[in-house]
């Protein structure tokens, strides 16, 4: 039977160490709404959405209450918007009809975000992909809760320049419709090397096509419970600390595997995945960057970082492969910044750089997030960033991804204010070196000899 | 059998355990474990009680236990048991 002190040890997680299932993401496919015609496919999935995702909040909220832990959002992936609305979407215009309706639908359930604008171009674009892709600013721009996500590349067909050099323009412009808010719009366009189809963190989420019609995914997190074990083992040698996060991984994990049961039982959906990532948050103490610190470096971006990062994203990830039979998504550690108060810290203090960052995420789950950078930096610079990250994940055959932020009229020293989960960002620099001759050279880069695997 | 953990937290006063334990008997919840230490005059208590055969659902209980816990100056918190069995048992 359960004991006093293990009962309190899972309470003190929770309300003193941020412990919360981040997420429960009802992934929705929308394959069976497509149209022609641009109204009727509008109505079609917004009748599903509703349908599908109706008690999506209520449950998640009831789920909470009855284990007394915090289900911190709900959210909605959906089928990728260049699919749904490639037969039927004949202008710019469509597109941005589309992304309101998923808005209004997102408020109509209550959900805090809903993903899967997006288009898969690893190897090139349809015209369909290209128009949806060109549409973003302007639809980031008039919603609210609809994230974007673009797949420029693959281990498996290499990386599509043409797309990475357009996302580069993408990006500017989104970050200039949206200047009024810091360009709030580019914290909700994220460009992926190897998307996962059942992401439940946004803003990459999206209900890839090999997923089932409707699936329950969830994230959990916790970087504050693997912080606080991380103080009682300060002097331990690296066997000790590794047992440590893989015990805390596997407790975290169990969690979120219960609520992922549970939503499925409650909402009668399957089951997809937990996924298992450390996902730091602007609050004090549930923050990736203080583990870091914890095990051993001054600031996250000192020498170690690296080696400190990849233990603890493989320690998180073999904790956690044993508490649930199917993780995800992304699981690992994120290492964003603005939602990061010690990763915000570091880089203030001048110890954490774009070039450090971008060697952090060849060990961790994800890539170079939410990083404000100057407003004047050029999108064959922006561009150059992303074909960097786009490298990195094809290579080593994982996914990496850019959240860049160019925001408006702001430059290195300034800070931008998104507010909420999205927190806020010191400007860092960026190399002034350009690269616009290798960005401008179109095409593709071809995928990595390691890929011919059959 | 649905097992509910509850825990109280607060400092020390006369009483505590025989508001809850009364409450929980008044409405058919079964007691079957429960502990308890004081550290630093802070009272933690922890009770595992069988609410199956209660009239009143387990949001119900939560609620009114919550109310007991504001009357007396404690916190009180009302959990099923699955998510310390999962975290704590494999």
């Amino acid at each position: 039977m359960i004991n006093i002190s293990e009962v309190f040890e899972t309470n003190k997680m929770i309300e003193k160490e941020n412990f919360d299932v981040r997420t429960i993401t009802m992934g929705i496919s929308l394959l069976d709404c497509i149209s022609d015609d641009s109204a009727t496919l509008r109505e079609k999935v917004r009748e599903r959405i509703l349908m599908r995702a109706e008690r999506l909040v209520a449950v998640g909220n009831e789920i909470g209450e009855d284990y007394g832990i915090p289900i911190v959002n709900k959210r909605i992936s959906l089928t990728p918007a260049a699919l749904v609305t490639a037969s039927s979407a004949k202008s710019e215009e469509d597109l941005v009809l589309y992304a309101k309706m998923l808005d209004d639908c997102a408020r109509e359930v209550g959900v805090n975000f809903i993903g899967g604008f997006t288009a898969l171009v690893s190897k090139g674009m349809t015209p369909a992909d290209e128009l949806m892709i060109r549409s973003i600013p302007e639809a980031l721009s008039v919603t609210d809760r609809v994230c974007s996500s673009v797949n420029l590349a693959s281990t498996k067909q290499g990386i599509n320049m043409d797309a990475v050099r357009l996302m580069g323009t993408v990006i500017k412009e989104t970050a200039l419709k949206t200047a009024d808010r810091d360009g709030l719009g580019c914290a909700k366009l994220v460009v992926f090397c190897n998307a996962p189809d059942d992401n439940p963190f946004m803003a990459g989420a999206f209900h890839g096509v090999t997923e089932a019609d409707t699936v329950i995914n969830v994230g959990v997190s916790g970087p504050g419970v693997v912080k606080a074990v991380l103080e009682d083992c300060r002097d331990d040698d690296f066997e000790t600390l590794c047992e440590t996060i893989k015990k805390t991984a596997f407790k975290i994990t169990r969690v979120g595997q219960l609520v992922a049961r549970e939503a499925s039982v409650r909402l009668g959906y399957p089951f997809g995945i937990v996924d298992l990532s450390l996902a730091p948050t602007p609050a004090v103490g549930d923050s990736v960057a203080d583990i870091l610190r914890e095990i051993g470096v001054d600031e996250a971006g000192a020498p170690g970082t690296t080696a400190a990062l990849a233990l603890l994203n493989d320690q998180v990830k073999k904790g956690g492969l044993m508490a649930s039979s199917f993780v995800g998504g992304l699981s690992g550690a994120f290492i964003p910044v603005s939602e990061d108060q010690g990763m915000i810290e570091a880089v203030e203090r001048g110890a954490l750089t774009l070039e450090k960052l971008e060697a952090m995420t060849c060990v961790c789950s994800v890539g170079l997030d939410m990083i404000a950078i100057p407003g004047n930096t050029t999108a064959e610079t922006i561009s150059g960033i992303i074909a960097d990250e786009m490298a990195l994940g094809m290579i080593n055959q994982k996914t990496t991804a850019a959240r860049l932020i160019p925001a408006p009229g702001k430059d290195v020293g300034d800070r931008v204010m998104f507010g909420g989960l999205l927190g806020h960002a010191p400007v860092m620099a960026v190399n002034s070196f350009g690269c616009d001759r290798f960005i401008r050279r179109g095409g593709r880069i071809p995928a990595p000899v390691h890929s011919f695997k059959n | 059998m649905q097992k509910t953990i509850i825990t109280v937290v607060g400092k020390d006063a006369v009483g505590i355990i025989a508001k809850v334990c009364t409450y929980l008997s008044n409405n058919q919840c079964n007691i079957e474990d429960i502990s308890q230490t004081i550290t630093g005059g802070f009272f933690n208590m922890m009770l595992i009680a069988d609410i199956s055969a209660s009239t009143k659902r387990f949001s119900e209980i939560r609620h009114e236990l919550h109310q007991i816990g504001d009357e007396i100056g404690v916190t009180i918190h009302v959990q099923r048991e699955e998510i310390f069995d999962k975290m704590h048992r494999l």
